[in-house]
Protein backbone atom coordinates (compact mmCIF):
# COMPACT_ATOMS: atom_id res chain seq x y z
CA UNK A 1 0.00 0.00 0.00
CA UNK A 2 0.96 3.72 -0.41
CA UNK A 3 1.09 6.56 2.11
CA UNK A 4 1.55 9.86 1.24
CA UNK A 5 2.82 11.71 4.17
CA UNK A 6 4.07 15.84 5.26
CA UNK A 7 6.71 16.63 7.20
CA UNK A 8 6.99 19.79 8.48
CA UNK A 9 10.40 20.59 9.81
CA UNK A 10 11.00 24.33 12.17
CA UNK A 11 13.54 26.09 13.63
CA UNK A 12 13.62 25.16 17.68
CA UNK A 13 12.06 27.83 19.42
CA UNK A 14 14.65 30.52 20.87
CA UNK A 15 16.81 29.91 17.68
CA UNK A 16 17.26 32.87 15.73
CA UNK A 17 15.50 32.91 12.84
CA UNK A 18 17.13 35.35 10.27
CA UNK A 19 14.73 34.49 7.66
CA UNK A 20 11.90 34.86 9.57
CA UNK A 21 13.03 37.90 10.44
CA UNK A 22 13.09 39.35 7.23
CA UNK A 23 10.36 38.05 6.52
CA UNK A 24 8.43 40.12 9.15
CA UNK A 25 10.21 43.50 8.30
CA UNK A 26 8.89 42.93 4.57
CA UNK A 27 5.13 42.59 5.95
CA UNK A 28 4.57 46.18 6.98
CA UNK A 29 6.13 47.41 3.72
CA UNK A 30 2.86 45.69 2.29
CA UNK A 31 0.26 46.75 4.63
CA UNK A 32 0.24 44.21 7.03
CA UNK A 33 1.99 45.82 10.25
CA UNK A 34 -0.21 43.42 12.71
CA UNK A 35 1.90 40.38 12.19
CA UNK A 36 4.58 39.07 14.53
CA UNK A 37 6.60 36.20 15.44
CA UNK A 38 7.33 35.05 11.85
CA UNK A 39 8.91 31.38 11.40
CA UNK A 40 10.10 29.83 8.10
CA UNK A 41 10.37 25.95 8.43
CA UNK A 42 10.66 23.30 5.99
CA UNK A 43 7.83 21.51 4.20
CA UNK A 44 8.55 18.17 2.83
CA UNK A 45 5.84 15.49 1.28
CA UNK A 46 6.36 12.39 0.37
CA UNK A 47 5.29 8.80 -0.79
CA UNK A 48 5.80 5.85 1.45
CA UNK A 49 4.70 1.76 -0.38
CA UNK A 50 4.50 -0.09 3.34
CA UNK A 51 2.21 -3.60 4.44
CA UNK A 52 0.71 -1.33 6.57
CA UNK A 53 -0.26 2.40 8.17
CA UNK A 54 1.60 2.02 11.02
CA UNK A 55 4.95 0.67 9.35
CA UNK A 56 4.86 3.49 7.00
CA UNK A 57 3.89 6.17 9.57
CA UNK A 58 7.04 4.54 12.06
CA UNK A 59 9.66 4.59 9.03
CA UNK A 60 8.82 8.27 8.37
CA UNK A 61 8.99 9.22 12.03
CA UNK A 62 12.65 7.27 12.24
CA UNK A 63 13.64 9.23 8.43
CA UNK A 64 12.60 12.85 9.87
CA UNK A 65 14.21 12.04 13.18
CA UNK A 66 17.82 10.80 11.42
CA UNK A 67 17.92 13.03 8.37
CA UNK A 68 14.73 14.91 7.59
CA UNK A 69 15.44 17.20 10.65
CA UNK A 70 18.78 17.95 12.69
CA UNK A 71 17.85 17.26 16.71
CA UNK A 72 20.40 19.82 17.63
CA UNK A 73 18.43 22.87 16.26
CA UNK A 74 15.35 21.29 14.46
CA UNK A 75 11.58 19.93 15.26
CA UNK A 76 9.47 18.06 13.15
CA UNK A 77 6.12 17.28 13.02
CA UNK A 78 4.21 14.10 10.78
CA UNK A 79 1.14 14.51 9.49
CA UNK A 80 -0.39 11.71 7.06
CA UNK A 81 -2.61 13.10 4.23
CA UNK A 82 -4.30 10.27 2.79
CA UNK A 83 -3.53 6.80 1.56
CA UNK A 84 -1.89 6.96 -1.82
CA UNK A 85 -3.89 5.70 -4.93
CA UNK B 1 67.56 7.72 3.06
CA UNK B 2 64.10 9.52 1.76
CA UNK B 3 62.25 11.61 4.43
CA UNK B 4 59.41 10.82 5.79
CA UNK B 5 55.83 12.08 4.70
CA UNK B 6 52.76 12.26 6.47
CA UNK B 7 49.95 10.97 3.77
CA UNK B 8 47.15 13.03 4.48
CA UNK B 9 43.79 12.35 2.54
CA UNK B 10 41.31 14.95 1.18
CA UNK B 11 37.84 13.95 0.37
CA UNK B 12 36.34 14.89 -2.48
CA UNK B 13 31.98 15.22 -2.52
CA UNK B 14 30.43 15.94 -5.67
CA UNK B 15 30.07 20.36 -4.97
CA UNK B 16 33.41 20.13 -3.12
CA UNK B 17 35.44 23.20 -3.95
CA UNK B 18 38.43 23.68 -1.81
CA UNK B 19 39.88 19.93 -2.26
CA UNK B 20 42.87 21.56 -4.66
CA UNK B 21 43.13 24.18 -2.07
CA UNK B 22 43.61 21.43 1.13
CA UNK B 23 45.83 19.30 -1.33
CA UNK B 24 48.27 21.86 -1.79
CA UNK B 25 48.14 22.81 1.68
CA UNK B 26 49.13 18.96 2.40
CA UNK B 27 51.82 19.55 0.29
CA UNK B 28 53.48 23.31 1.82
CA UNK B 29 52.78 21.31 5.66
CA UNK B 30 55.50 18.60 4.21
CA UNK B 31 52.74 16.14 3.44
CA UNK B 32 52.31 13.50 0.94
CA UNK B 33 48.60 14.48 -0.49
CA UNK B 34 46.46 11.68 -1.23
CA UNK B 35 42.91 12.07 -2.66
CA UNK B 36 39.68 10.40 -1.59
CA UNK B 37 36.67 9.77 -3.01
CA UNK B 38 33.31 10.24 -1.58
CA UNK B 39 31.65 6.47 -3.44
CA UNK B 40 34.66 5.11 -1.98
CA UNK B 41 35.03 3.83 1.69
CA UNK B 42 38.97 3.02 1.18
CA UNK B 43 40.91 5.23 2.68
CA UNK B 44 44.00 4.21 1.51
CA UNK B 45 45.68 4.16 4.72
CA UNK B 46 46.50 7.76 5.44
CA UNK B 47 47.61 9.23 8.09
CA UNK B 48 45.16 11.94 8.49
CA UNK B 49 41.95 13.11 7.08
CA UNK B 50 40.42 16.82 5.80
CA UNK B 51 37.10 17.33 4.87
CA UNK B 52 37.36 20.28 2.25
CA UNK B 53 35.11 23.40 1.75
CA UNK B 54 32.12 23.48 -0.55
CA UNK B 55 28.70 22.79 -1.01
CA UNK B 56 28.31 19.19 -1.02
CA UNK B 57 24.96 17.87 -2.50
CA UNK B 58 24.23 21.52 -3.70
CA UNK B 59 23.94 22.35 0.54
CA UNK B 60 20.08 20.78 -0.23
CA UNK B 61 18.32 19.81 2.85
CA UNK B 62 20.94 21.20 5.03
CA UNK B 63 24.77 21.91 4.81
CA UNK B 64 26.54 18.46 5.36
CA UNK B 65 23.17 16.46 5.71
CA UNK B 66 23.33 14.16 2.55
CA UNK B 67 27.40 13.97 2.34
CA UNK B 68 26.94 12.62 5.83
CA UNK B 69 26.03 9.79 4.22
CA UNK B 70 28.43 9.02 1.83
CA UNK B 71 30.53 5.57 1.79
CA UNK B 72 33.34 7.34 2.40
CA UNK B 73 31.95 8.93 5.42
CA UNK B 74 31.75 5.36 7.82
CA UNK B 75 35.64 4.87 7.22
CA UNK B 76 36.12 8.84 7.94
CA UNK B 77 34.18 7.78 11.32
CA UNK B 78 35.97 4.56 12.03
CA UNK B 79 39.24 6.58 11.67
CA UNK B 80 37.83 8.83 13.84
CA UNK B 81 36.96 6.67 16.94
CA UNK B 82 40.79 4.84 16.23
CA UNK B 83 41.96 8.30 16.85
CA UNK B 84 42.54 9.39 13.52
CA UNK B 85 43.18 13.29 13.01
CA UNK B 86 40.19 14.69 10.89
CA UNK B 87 39.88 18.14 9.88
CA UNK B 88 36.67 19.77 8.75
CA UNK B 89 36.54 23.25 7.04
CA UNK B 90 33.45 24.97 6.39
CA UNK B 91 31.61 22.66 4.76
CA UNK B 92 33.88 19.63 6.17
CA UNK B 93 33.06 21.13 9.71
CA UNK B 94 29.18 20.95 8.42
CA UNK B 95 29.37 17.42 7.64
CA UNK B 96 31.18 16.13 10.77
CA UNK B 97 28.19 18.08 12.64
CA UNK B 98 25.92 16.76 10.68
CA UNK B 99 27.70 12.86 10.95
CA UNK B 100 27.29 13.70 14.78
CA UNK B 101 31.36 13.41 14.98
CA UNK B 102 31.46 16.85 16.12
CA UNK B 103 28.90 18.47 18.90
CA UNK B 104 26.67 21.66 17.98
CA UNK B 105 25.28 22.58 14.42
CA UNK B 106 25.62 25.39 11.53
CA UNK B 107 22.72 27.73 10.92
CA UNK B 108 22.23 30.02 8.73
CA UNK B 109 24.19 33.63 8.87
CA UNK B 110 22.29 36.27 11.03
CA UNK B 111 23.09 38.45 8.38
CA UNK B 112 21.09 36.41 5.59
CA UNK B 113 24.15 37.24 3.34
CA UNK B 114 27.05 35.22 1.76
CA UNK B 115 30.08 36.67 3.95
CA UNK B 116 33.37 36.51 2.11
CA UNK B 117 36.19 38.23 3.87
CA UNK B 118 39.76 38.10 6.29
CA UNK B 119 38.77 37.51 10.22
CA UNK B 120 41.19 37.52 12.91
CA UNK B 121 40.28 34.12 15.08
CA UNK B 122 42.05 33.40 18.52
CA UNK B 123 43.55 30.47 19.67
CA UNK B 124 41.81 29.10 22.42
CA UNK B 125 43.12 25.87 23.57
CA UNK B 126 46.81 25.62 22.17
CA UNK B 127 46.70 21.28 23.45
CA UNK B 128 45.08 20.17 20.26
CA UNK B 129 46.69 17.90 17.15
CA UNK B 130 45.28 21.16 15.05
CA UNK B 131 46.42 24.00 17.36
CA UNK B 132 49.57 22.67 19.10
CA UNK B 133 51.92 24.77 16.83
CA UNK B 134 49.74 28.01 18.43
CA UNK B 135 49.68 29.69 21.34
CA UNK B 136 46.60 30.35 23.59
CA UNK B 137 45.13 33.65 23.15
CA UNK B 138 47.57 33.62 19.26
CA UNK B 139 45.59 35.06 16.58
CA UNK B 140 45.18 33.94 13.35
CA UNK B 141 44.30 36.19 9.91
CA UNK B 142 42.05 33.63 8.08
CA UNK B 143 39.76 33.78 5.55
CA UNK B 144 35.84 33.19 5.90
CA UNK B 145 33.31 32.43 2.85
CA UNK B 146 30.08 31.04 3.88
CA UNK B 147 26.46 31.50 3.99
CA UNK B 148 25.77 28.56 6.84
CA UNK B 149 28.67 29.16 9.18
CA UNK B 150 26.43 30.67 12.70
CA UNK B 151 27.84 27.66 15.17
CA UNK B 152 24.84 26.32 17.53
CA UNK B 153 26.35 24.42 20.31
CA UNK B 154 24.63 22.48 22.22
CA UNK B 155 23.64 23.14 25.86
CA UNK B 156 26.40 21.70 28.06
CA UNK B 157 29.25 22.08 25.72
CA UNK B 158 32.93 21.55 27.63
CA UNK B 159 34.42 25.23 27.07
CA UNK B 160 37.57 22.98 26.73
CA UNK B 161 36.44 21.56 23.99
CA UNK B 162 36.19 25.19 21.89
CA UNK B 163 39.65 25.84 20.00
CA UNK B 164 39.20 29.04 17.95
CA UNK B 165 37.11 31.74 18.43
CA UNK B 166 36.71 35.20 16.18
CA UNK B 167 38.45 37.94 17.93
CA UNK B 168 35.95 40.81 19.01
CA UNK B 169 34.00 42.47 16.57
CA UNK B 170 35.41 39.80 13.80
CA UNK B 171 32.52 37.48 13.90
CA UNK B 172 31.28 37.36 10.60
CA UNK B 173 27.96 35.05 11.33
CA UNK B 174 26.63 35.70 14.73
CA UNK B 175 27.85 32.75 15.74
CA UNK B 176 27.25 31.79 19.66
CA UNK B 177 29.78 32.82 21.59
CA UNK B 178 31.69 33.73 18.92
CA UNK B 179 33.11 30.31 18.41
CA UNK B 180 34.95 29.53 14.69
CA UNK B 181 35.97 26.19 16.02
CA UNK B 182 35.47 23.03 17.70
CA UNK B 183 37.08 19.86 18.87
CA UNK B 184 35.05 16.16 19.77
CA UNK B 185 35.87 15.48 23.68
CA UNK B 186 38.93 13.02 22.60
CA UNK B 187 40.37 16.34 20.62
CA UNK B 188 40.67 14.46 17.39
CA UNK B 189 38.36 15.80 15.17
CA UNK B 190 38.71 19.83 14.74
CA UNK B 191 35.66 21.70 12.62
CA UNK B 192 35.95 25.43 11.48
CA UNK B 193 34.53 27.52 9.57
CA UNK B 194 37.63 29.76 8.67
CA UNK B 195 40.10 28.51 5.62
CA UNK B 196 43.42 27.99 7.11
CA UNK B 197 44.40 26.29 3.57
CA UNK B 198 43.47 29.64 2.00
CA UNK B 199 45.75 31.09 3.73
CA UNK B 200 48.79 28.99 3.19
CA UNK B 201 50.45 30.54 1.01
CA UNK B 202 52.20 34.29 1.08
CA UNK B 203 50.39 35.19 -1.96
CA UNK B 204 47.13 34.84 -0.24
CA UNK B 205 48.43 37.97 2.25
CA UNK B 206 48.61 35.42 5.43
CA UNK B 207 49.87 32.03 6.21
CA UNK B 208 48.80 32.11 9.07
CA UNK B 209 46.72 29.05 8.29
CA UNK B 210 49.78 27.24 8.18
CA UNK B 211 49.68 26.69 11.94
CA UNK B 212 46.61 24.41 11.53
CA UNK B 213 48.85 22.01 9.11
CA UNK B 214 52.23 22.26 11.05
CA UNK B 215 50.21 21.55 14.18
CA UNK B 216 48.65 18.24 12.07
CA UNK B 217 51.99 17.19 11.18
CA UNK B 218 53.57 17.34 14.20
CA UNK B 219 50.81 15.34 15.69
CA UNK B 220 51.34 12.65 13.11
CA UNK B 221 55.02 12.61 13.56
CA UNK B 222 54.87 12.00 17.63
CA UNK B 223 52.35 9.35 17.10
CA UNK B 224 54.06 7.95 14.60
CA UNK B 225 57.40 7.61 16.84
CA UNK B 226 55.62 6.41 20.06
CA UNK B 227 54.08 3.67 17.38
Amino acid sequence: MRFRFEVLVSLKDGLLDPQGKAVQGALPTLGWSNVSEVRVGKHIALTVDADDEAAATAQVQEMATRFLSNPVIEDFQVLEVEPAS
Amino acid sequence: MTEWKPRIGVVTFPGSLDDRDALRAATLMGGEPQTLWHGDADLGGVDAVILPGGFSYGDYLRAGAIARFSPVMESVAAFARAGGPVLGICNGFQVLCEAGLLPGALLPNVGLRFVCRQVECEVVNAATPFTRACAVGERLSIPVKHITGRYHPPAGLDPAQVVLRYAPGHNPNGSEQDIAGVVNPAGNVFGLMPHPEHASDPLSGSTDGLKVFASMREHVETAALVA
